[in-house]
């Protein structure tokens, strides 16, 4: 690929193993964990061997995918010639409902990729991974690892137990937006709701088709609840969400905004000037049209060049070989995919690292 | 006040072709009405116990609507009762003015989704008796939708019998936030009924199956239960595409009713690029998900998405197939389509009749 | 351009509406406290009768949560979406940023551009005169 300065948003380091979090767990918690035999905190989200987990070249004989630096300089930022590579960690802090254990949990995530990725290869940046069945500890952890500037944004995941919208997590997003830190709500659930809007589905194919609905849905609550009115300057990026899906949804929830403002009075601008303003979206998975003519419909649909952030999506299967980006799109809109409109996006991405 | 009935402004000329409205909504002037059908038993345990559904409130919605009955303030009968319960007004106002040929009745207090099952069966089979008496064998118009107790599917699959071959019925309803997804096996017994009967499944928004509307909880605010039919609606089908109720029906047609449309591609796109990847885990789907969408599902027209610029949606239209959408009103609904305004598009003739009718008279088999 | 006289201001007391049919335009009048405004009867999103919407106040927010209440009795709602309309100047509110960089003229006498576009109710200018509302058509 080879584009130079190019910013892949969203690739995906493993947690080798619970083991490997110990070490920065307190003696408390170290405990707990070995002797309750807890076995892991591996989302249904991503079954361990499916092939969507991970790509075939991606998938090694034995252990997770992504789980050594080795891996991912070998496999994904030498090839694709990153500049820069965001790590959202989806170890599943956030199934528990122990508040203080989500806590712990994720503190030693974040410990592990500082120690483990951040400190050994200055390409690797990361999300902040946060125990958001606690507010005031979300808060916490945040305003922790936002002393270092190598964490550049907050990980939420796209199905929680309340839209994100809620003013109960208004704290997480004032941290944010204080340490000028994106939100990036990644596809996944905590599963404490249906990870559908009709229950439980048979397949995981419909859960993994149904995150673009989670996304649309947390859009919306954003928009409603007035998140962006409150903080005009918080950036929210939509992670492994889709991006086809986008104008239809907006062109619904601004006709129905039209007909009941007075329900939500302080929504003064229409939500295709507030995603233009204030939302991004992650490059892969790309659901695309079966031909590259109705690809360039849809992106005209989107009516901004500065929406969509380049990413592979790493180790997910989205694409084979190198055809992380799209064919057809225009050398000046990948020049925005891939370095403007992420560097206008993560304002800590220049930052020097200590 | 002066009602004034509007005059068909002399340049709308579409407006003047005979349409279909495949989403119209019949009430009852009273409950009572319901009486002639509804053994006393059943009177009885509804003045104790009232209907209890999957949520809180003994009666009105979980959200407050925007306006009363969420209906047209403007449609409510100079006779009195609720918007929707007068045939008469609802020729006068709507189906005589809007040339409506053919309109279909999605009635929506119906008994559909009430917790206790028989009770569900009862009202259902009520409405269904209610719909012929009092709607379609006054006007010929009008076609009814056989409501049935979908959470029971034995219960719903004997109304059915029940009704098919009745030419008055050209469709099984459901509403479309069922206790599961509507491709869970346990309904698959009143899609083998509907099947065998020759009739098409209507999924309409609404209902209360128990979940949020949302993956992720509940919202705050009814803007957000609209909008969110989108999301449940698209779930739904993703659910009977993926679970294969088409290969286990193959004749089976589905119309997705006042969910939208618009995000039907994109979901198509969705679909078939995670089964390409993940189809190790369907054996029992033999085509691209898009492929059982463009054969086997319809969509009514409204809430009809007003893109800025509007020919955005000519491209959705493309995409989805202009004999995949069935107009229709959602008369006497606060967001009613008026189908003299609803397609300020640059069509082809061919486009605005299927769009209008054909593609309805179509899918339900009622004759020119 | 005619003139038609449409009806004595008693007719019309304050608070209320009514309908009136001049050259097939069917217009709305609306008395204010004592000041009468017009408008086409049509909404301009789909064509709803306006005159058939409720009337409300304006509720307006700077910050989610606040709800601040004013213009009471002069804001209509389309009785079908629900969009509103200011009756003093058809304005509408669906949309109020596009409304906030736009604006609109107060002199409707002295030939100002007159804002086109989907978002505005078409007003009708009314003289009263003897206590008879009259408009030209």
């Amino acid at each position: 690929m080879n584009i130079p300065g190019a910013i892949d948003c969203d690739i995906h380091p493993s947690i080798p193993g619970l083991d490997a979090l110990l070490p920065y767990m307190p003696d408390t918690w170290r405990e707990i964990i070995q002797i309750r035999g807890i076995d892991g905190l591996n989302s249904i989200s991503y079954p361990a061997r499916s092939p969507l987990t991970a790509r075939p070249d991606w998938s090694p004989e034995k252990g997770k995918p992504a789980a050594t630096l080795a891996q991912i300089q070998r496999e994904c930022l030498d090839p694709f010639g990153s500049a820069i590579a965001i790590c959202n960690c989806l170890y599943g802090v956030q199934l528990l409902f122990s508040e203080d254990m989500a806590a712990a949990f994720a503190r030693a995530v974040n410990g592990w990729m500082a120690a483990e990725l951040l400190d050994r290869d200055p390409r690797l940046r990361a999300s902040i991974v946060v125990p958001i069945q606690n507010v005031e500890l979300a808060v916490d952890e945040i305003e922790r690892c936002a002393q270092d500037p190598r964490f550049v944004q907050v990980l939420l995941l796209a199905s929680g137990d309340h839209p994100l919208g809620k003013r109960m997590y208004w704290p997480i997003y004032a941290a944010a937006a204080r340490h000028k830190l994106p939100i990036g709500i990644h596809a996944g659930s905590n599963y404490h709701n249906p990870p559908t809007a009709v229950g439980w589905p048979s397949y995981y194919t419909e859960d993994y088709v149904a995150q673009a609905q989670a996304f649309q849905s947390q859009l919306t609550s954003l928009f409603c609840e007035g998140v962006f009115n409150r903080y005009p300057d918080l950036k929210v990026v939509l992670l492994e969400s889709g991006w086809t899906w986008l104008p239809a949804h907006l062109w619904r929830l601004t006709k129905y905004w039209r007909g009941l403002r007075m329900e939500i009075p302080w929504a003064d601008r229409s939500p295709a000037d507030v995603v233009r303003s204030n939302v991004r979206l992650s490059l892969q998975p790309t659901d695309a049209p079966p031909d590259a003519a109705s690809l360039q419909r849809i992106i005209e649909h989107l009516q901004s060049d500065e929406l969509l952030l380049f990413s592979t999506d790493y180790p997910h299967w989205q694409f084979d070989g190198m055809a992380a980006i799209p064919a057809g799109l225009s050398p000046a809109l990948v020049r925005k995919i891939t370095v403007d409109n992420p560097r206008a996006t993560y304002a800590r991405l220049m930052e020097l690292v200590r | 006040m002066n009602l004034q009935i509007r005059d068909t402004p002399a340049t709308q000329t579409s407006s003047r072709l005979a349409i279909a409205d495949c989403d119209i909504h019949p009430a009852v002037r009273k409950a009572s009405d319901l009486d002639p059908w509804l053994p006393a038993r059943w009177r009885e345990h509804l003045a104790s116990f009232g209907g209890g559904r999957r949520l809180g409130m003994q009666s009105g919605p979980a959200y407050p609507k925007g306006q009363p009955n969420a209906s047209r303030r403007d449609a409510y009968p100079p006779e009195g009762g609720r918007q929707g319960s007068s045939l008469a007004f609802m020729q006068a106002q709507h189906l005589d003015p809007n040339n409506v040929a053919l309109g279909i009745l999605n009635p929506l207090k119906s008994g559909q989704g009430l917790a206790n099952p028989e009770l569900s069966a009862a009202v259902c089979h009520a409405v269904n008796e209610w719909q012929v008496a009092t709607w379609t064998s006054q006007d010929s118009r009008l076609k009814a939708s056989i409501v049935v107790p979908y959470e029971n599917a034995s219960m719903a699959a004997a109304e059915i019998r029940h009704w098919a071959g009745h030419q008055d019925f050209v469709q099984v309803l459901f509403l479309s936030r069922t206790a599961e997804p509507l491709g869970n096996r346990r309904y698959w017994p009143i899609y083998e009924a509907a099947a065998e009967a020759r009739l098409p499944v209507a999924v309409h928004a609404f209902g209360y199956g128990g979940a949020p509307i949302t993956s992720t909880g509940w919202p705050s605010y009814y803007i957000e239960e609209m909008t969110g039919h989108a999301q449940s609606c698209q779930a739904g089908l993703s659910s009977m595409i993926v679970e294969g109720i088409f290969e286990q029906f193959p004749q089976l047609r589905v119309i997705m009713v006042e969910a939208g449309f618009a995000w039907a591609p994109a979901l198509g796109w969705r679909l078939d690029k995670a089964w390409r990847t993940l189809r190790a885990e369907t054996p029992h789907l033999k085509q691209l998900p898009s492929a059982y969408m463009r054969r086997h599902v319809w969509w009514t027209t409204q809430p009809m998405e007003e893109p800025e610029p509007r020919e955005h949606l000519l491209d959705t239209i493309g995409w989805m197939g202009w004999d995949r959408l069935l107009f229709a009103t959602d008369y006497p609904h606060w967001d009613f389509d008026d189908p003299a305004y609803a397609l300020p598009l640059r069509i082809t003739d061919d486009q605005r009749r299927g769009f209008f009718l054909d593609n309805a008279r179509a899918v339900y088999g009622v004759g020119a | 351009m005619s003139r038609h006289v449409l009806a004595p201001t008693s007719d019309i007391p304050p608070g209320s509406r009514k309908l009136f049919t001049v050259k097939g335009r069917p217009i709305a009048i609306f008395n204010l406290e004592g000041d009468f405004f017009g408008m086409l009867n049509r909404c301009p999103h789909q064509g709803g009768s306006l005159c058939e919407g409720v009337v409300t106040g304006l509720v307006l927010s700077s910050n989610p949560g606040e709800y601040t209440y004013a213009r009471k009795g002069e804001i209509i709602r389309c009785p079908w979406h629900g969009w509103e309309f200011d009756i003093r100047t058809g304005q509408s509110y669906c949309d109020p940023e596009r409304i906030r960089t736009k604006a609109y003229p107060v002199d409707t006498a002295s030939g100002a551009t007159v804002i086109e576009g989907p978002y505005v109710a078409e007003t009708v200018p009314l003289q009263v005169e003897e206590n008879y509302i009259i408009v030209d058509v």
